[in-house]
Order: C-alpha cells, then structure tokens, then sequence
C-alpha cells in the first residue's frame, strides 16, 4: 500500500470514529431525565427569553436528525454553545483555559519520556539491586493515585518546605513552569513507572538478540551499542506505550488540575458538571475525547517511521 | 519388605494430603511469594472492612468536637478529622465502599465483556466485526470520562459512576477474552464436541468458556486496581461517593483542607491505604496474568 492511500484510508477511519463521538455526546442530552428544556435550564426554569434562546441553540424545535446536523455544523463553524452560567460563549471559555491543559500535559509528557526511558534502561541494563529497587519503586508509583501525589507533594514542598505555591498556574512564562512543576509531577509517576517497566522489559529482549552479541564481540563501546543496537530497536513498544500514555494524561488532568485548583480545561468539566451547565459538559468532554483520538491516530502513523519493518497499515 | 497394602496405604496418605494442601499450594504456585504477602493483606483489610460495624472502634460518622484535627493518641490511634470524627474507623467503614465498588464495576464489566466477547468469537463474520466496531469505539473514551459523563446526566452519586466506569471497563475485558476465545474455537476439542452435536450454546459454556476462566479472572483482578483509582479520583473531584459517607477517595480530599492547617494524619492514612489495596490487587493480577499466559 502506497502512503498515501495509506494516509487517506486512515483519515477515513478517524473521521468516521470523530462522526460517531460527536453523534454520541450530542445525544447524551437526550440520555438526561426529563425534557432537554428542562434539563439544561435547570429546576428553577428559565424566562422566556432563556427558554427561546435555548431552544433555538439546540433546534428544539427541529427533528431529531436536523438537530444533530445543525448542531454539527454549529461545531465546524467554531461555535460550541452558550454557558448559562458564565454568560459566554463556551469556544471562549476553552480558548481561554485550552493552553494551561496544554502546557501541564506536555511538560507532564516531557518528565514521563526523560524518567521512564532512563529508569527502564538503568534497570535493564544495571540488573541486580538497581533493578529491584526500580521495579519496587515502579510498582508502588503504578499503585499511586494522582491525587494521592498531587497531596502528598503540597503537603511536603508546598506547605511544609515552602519552595513551590500551593495553587494556580502562575502568571506566564517561568512563573507559570514554577506553578506547574508540582502538578506535572503528580501526573507524571504512574505513567513514568509503568514506561519504565515497558523499557525494562523491550531493552532486556533486545539485548539478548545476536546483533548486540555480534556487535560485543566486534569490540564496539559498550555506550555505542546500547545508544545504536539496543535503545534504537526496543523503540517501538516504548514510543507506543509513551503515545498511549499521552492520550491519557488529557484524562488525567481533569483530576490533577482539580487538586491543584488550576484553571484548564479539566477543572472547568467539574465546575461545569457540579454546577449543570451542561454546553459546557458537551463541548469539555467532545475536546478531550477529540484529542484523545487524534493522539492515537498520530501515533498509529508514527510506527511505520520508527519501525520500516512494520509494513504500512500492518498493525493495529 | 513392604506388603502391598501398606504401599497403597502410603500412597492413600500422600494422595490424601495432597488433596488438603491442594488449595493452597495451587493459590501458591499461581501467586509466588509476593503475591501471597499480597493477597493476605488484602485479605486481612477485606475482612476488616465486611465487619467494619464489630471491627472498628467507633461509630464513623460520631463527631467528637473536642478532638478535631487530634494528632494519633490512645483513645483515637490516628487521631480525629476537622469534625472529630476516628479516622481509623472511617478508614474500615471507607475500605468497604473502596472495595464494593470497584468491585460492582469489574464483575459488570466482566459479564459483559466476556458475554459480547464469547459471541464475537463464536458467531464471527459481522456480528464479530460488529462487536469489534463496538470495542473500539468505547476503546476511543478515556476510562474516567464515562464516569464524567454518566455524573452530568444523572447527578453525582456512587451507583451512577459505577455504572459509568462499567461501560468504561467492558472493552478491555471484552478484547482479551475475544482474542483466548478464538483460539480455543479452533481447538480440536471444540469440533469434537460439535460433532457430537452438542449445540454452540452449550459448547461455548461448557467447553470454551472453563478453558478462557483463567484470562477472564486475571484481566478482572488487573483491571480491578485501574477501577480502584478511577472511582476514587472521581470520589475525590466530589462527583462520587458523597459526604458524610465514609469513602477513601473523599477522605484524602477533606484530608486535604487538613493539610493546608498542618494535619496531614487523614489524608496520609486514607491515601496509604488506597495504595496498600491498589497495589495487592495489582501484585496478583499481574502473577495471575503470567500464569494464565503460561498454561497455554
């Protein structure tokens, strides 16, 4: 299969599972007790004008498939709704919070790549009790909740030592990396460990292979082989698992933007549910699973170019 | 020289202590050592917390003002919350709703996934890539969202986040089973019983779904560490399990409010415990994955 027909098969794909989310969040207010109306105004009702206003957001008024499509084509020409609560348009909202999300996932992401890779390869390649004590240390990190984390360092580092804030995200620049080191921790440790054993486990298989032994006996540095002949082939299980890992950091981080009161896009989904504005519910939740999918799409892709073994479109 | 009979008498006494030990030594030889240290302790806190009312020292949810926010002492071993309530008792009282619901969430998640997976495997064709469709599209949320999105539409409460994280957690018991169950379908034995007539549903009970047990147990078990964390995160946004109900996930959150005054007993001991649990279902699951591997 040439690239390209490759590429357009797996566009198909992902815009057919994009159609099939977005159909299931738009019906998640038909799923709700009671009338939509009713619903989304809340128990007190609404004026008129509130009841207007919300039935021609929704196309009350329309069947139920014209709603879906004018609904849809609301959400490509960038409009997601209106919040009752904030009075503001809901692409508002997220344009404004989208970038801490964003800034906490990749760092978070940053710190997963640089301890996994290197504690799994250390392991590996050290064995004996440097190993025991990674897998210990990586077991009981898999077993920690990140609020649990997330508590744990504010009690230490925040409140106790005093060298990191408390709360928020800072005020841009470094006082926004300063604001974020401790969240991004928190979301990192079960992901970390669990990419540590991932590499533990790929760069033991590997090193066992006769190439590596071939390449030891050819008198090559023990640094070059493992940098060229070891870390370079066990690539594969790593980058996929870390790809996977990604997508679900942006789960994730509605729980750790929540214990460190930040304001992206997971802790406005909790206000948003608590406080049942439910545009904003909808369009929170189509974002994060929109970005979930894309994530693994990408890394999908992303094998054939690591791995030219890997024949395009082979695995799944 | 030994008589005949008391050689069968020897061998009637082995095959008979044998049979004693035979539990134990299977549960050892599938778990390993660390795997019997951890199913002890989760055994001993699962006990704790199924007589939780005769097991802890006071009631959970009687507020001793005069020792709120108390440090550990005799009369309350790990001190009193900001109301005064024993923290060691709402810890038993928290280990039930901890355990019990994951634990509704895997055993639903189970019985669905292993039933769409045994159908899958058995019918093929559409109805297979149906149910795959199916998977992966549920695969396409992230776990947690479920229990998010069910909290928006029914209001927070323990049983609409179960229900949630149900849904979250069928396709991943539903994958693996889908995948044993296909092999066993092309298994001699399979076709044996089929031409002795026996009809597909009986087949798929009786002969395929003995022979997948073991995977189906351990994806439960491993899965079962994922739902502890999910539901107590979901407890901890104040979406779950609601006050004054004594829940771990909500303990490390009022826990929290402690710790900004400088008293960290509650949230270190609720989030100890949510680990210690997390961490025994994680250690057997993980042996009781690899042995299943290996029986094939």
């Amino acid at each position: 299969m040439s690239l390209g027909a490759y590429l357009a098969r797996r566009t198909g794909g992902l815009l057919l599972v994009l159609l099939v989310t977005s159909f299931l969040v738009f019906g998640l207010l038909y799923l709700a007790p009671g009338s939509p109306l009713a619903f989304i105004l809340g128990p007190r009702g609404g004026t008129p004008e509130q009841i207007a206003a919300v039935t021609a957001q929704y196309h009350l008024n329309d069947p139920f498939f014209v709603r879906y499509v004018a609904w849809l084509g609301d959400l490509l020409r960038g409009d997601l709704g209106y919040s009752i609560v904030y009075r503001q348009d809901v692409s508002d909202l997220i344009a404004g919070r989208v970038g801490t999300t964003l800034a906490l996932v990749s760092m978070a992401a940053l710190i997963i790549a640089v301890v996994g890779i290197s504690a799994g390869t250390l392991a590996a390649l050290r064995g004996g009790w440097t190993d025991q004590l990674t897998s210990s240390i990586a077991a009981i990190g898999l077993s920690t909740p990140s609020f649990v984390i997330g508590v744990a360092l504010i009690s230490v580092f925040a409140v106790g030592l005093g060298w990191f804030p408390t709360f928020g995200s800072g005020s841009g620049g470094l006082d926004t990396l300063v604001h974020l080191a401790l969240p991004a921790l928190a979301l990192s440790v079960a992901s970390a460990a669990y990419l540590a054993r991932i590499t533990r486990a790929s760069v033991l298989e590997e090193r066992g292979r006769e190439h590596v032994q071939t390449a030891t006996v050819r008198g090559l540095a023990p640094g070059y082989i493992v940098r060229h002949h070891v870390l370079r082939n066990s690539l594969v299980p790593i980058v996929t698992v870390l790809g996977l890992t990604i997508a679900t950091l942006i789960a994730g981080a509605v729980v750790v933007e929540n214990v460190f009161a930040l304001d992206g896009l997971g802790s406005l989904l909790v206000r948003a549910i608590l406080q049942r504005d439910f545009a904003v519910v909808q369009a929170v939740i189509l974002v994060l699973v929109v970005a979930f999918v894309l994530v693994n799409a990408v890394v999908d892709v992303l094998y054939t170019f690591i791995d030219p073994r890997i024949a395009l479109g082979s695995r799944k | 020289m030994t008589t005949p009979s008391t050689t069968s008498l020897a061998v009637a006494r082995v095959a008979r202590e044998r049979r004693g030990a035979g539990l134990a030594r299977a549960a050892g030889d599938r778990l390993g050592v660390v795997g019997c240290i951890a199913a002890s302790v989760l055994l001993v806190i699962a006990l704790a917390a199924a007589f939780a009312p005769v097991v802890a020292p006071y009631d959970p949810d009687y507020p001793d003002l005069l020792a709120s926010l108390s440090g550990p002492s005799p009369a309350h071993l790990l001190g009193a919350d900001a109301l005064g309530r024993d923290i060691l008792s709402r810890l038993i009282w928290g280990a039930r709703i901890t355990l019990a619901g994951p634990g509704l969430v895997i055993l639903i998640a189970t019985v669905v996934g292993t039933l769409l997976a045994l159908l899958a495997a058995w019918r093929g064709g559409r109805i297979d890539t149906a149910i795959s469709w199916l998977l992966d599209v549920l695969f396409a949320v992230p776990g947690i969202v479920f229990g998010l999105i069910a909290v928006a539409i029914w209001g927070p409460s323990l049983i609409t986040v179960v229900c949630g994280l149900a849904i979250a957690y069928v396709p991943y018991v539903a994958r693996v089973v889908r995948g044993a169950a296909l092999r066993e379908r092309n298994m001699p034995y399979v076709s044996a019983a089929w031409l002795q007539g026996q009809s597909a549903t009986g087949i798929t009970f009786t002969q395929i779904l003995p022979n997948v047990q073991p995977i189906v147990v351990a994806q439960a078990v491993s899965s079962l560490g994922f739902a502890v964390i999910d539901l107590a995160a979901v407890s901890f946004l104040g979406l779950g399990v609601q006050p004054p109900t004594a829940d771990l996930g909500l303990m490390v959150k009022s826990g929290f409010d402690s710790v900004l005054r400088g008293q960290p007993t509650e949230a270190i001991a609720a989030g100890t415990l949510i680990v210690l649990i997390v961490w025994c279902v994680t250690v057997i699951g993980d042996r009781l994955t690899s042995s299943a591997r290996s029986m094939r």
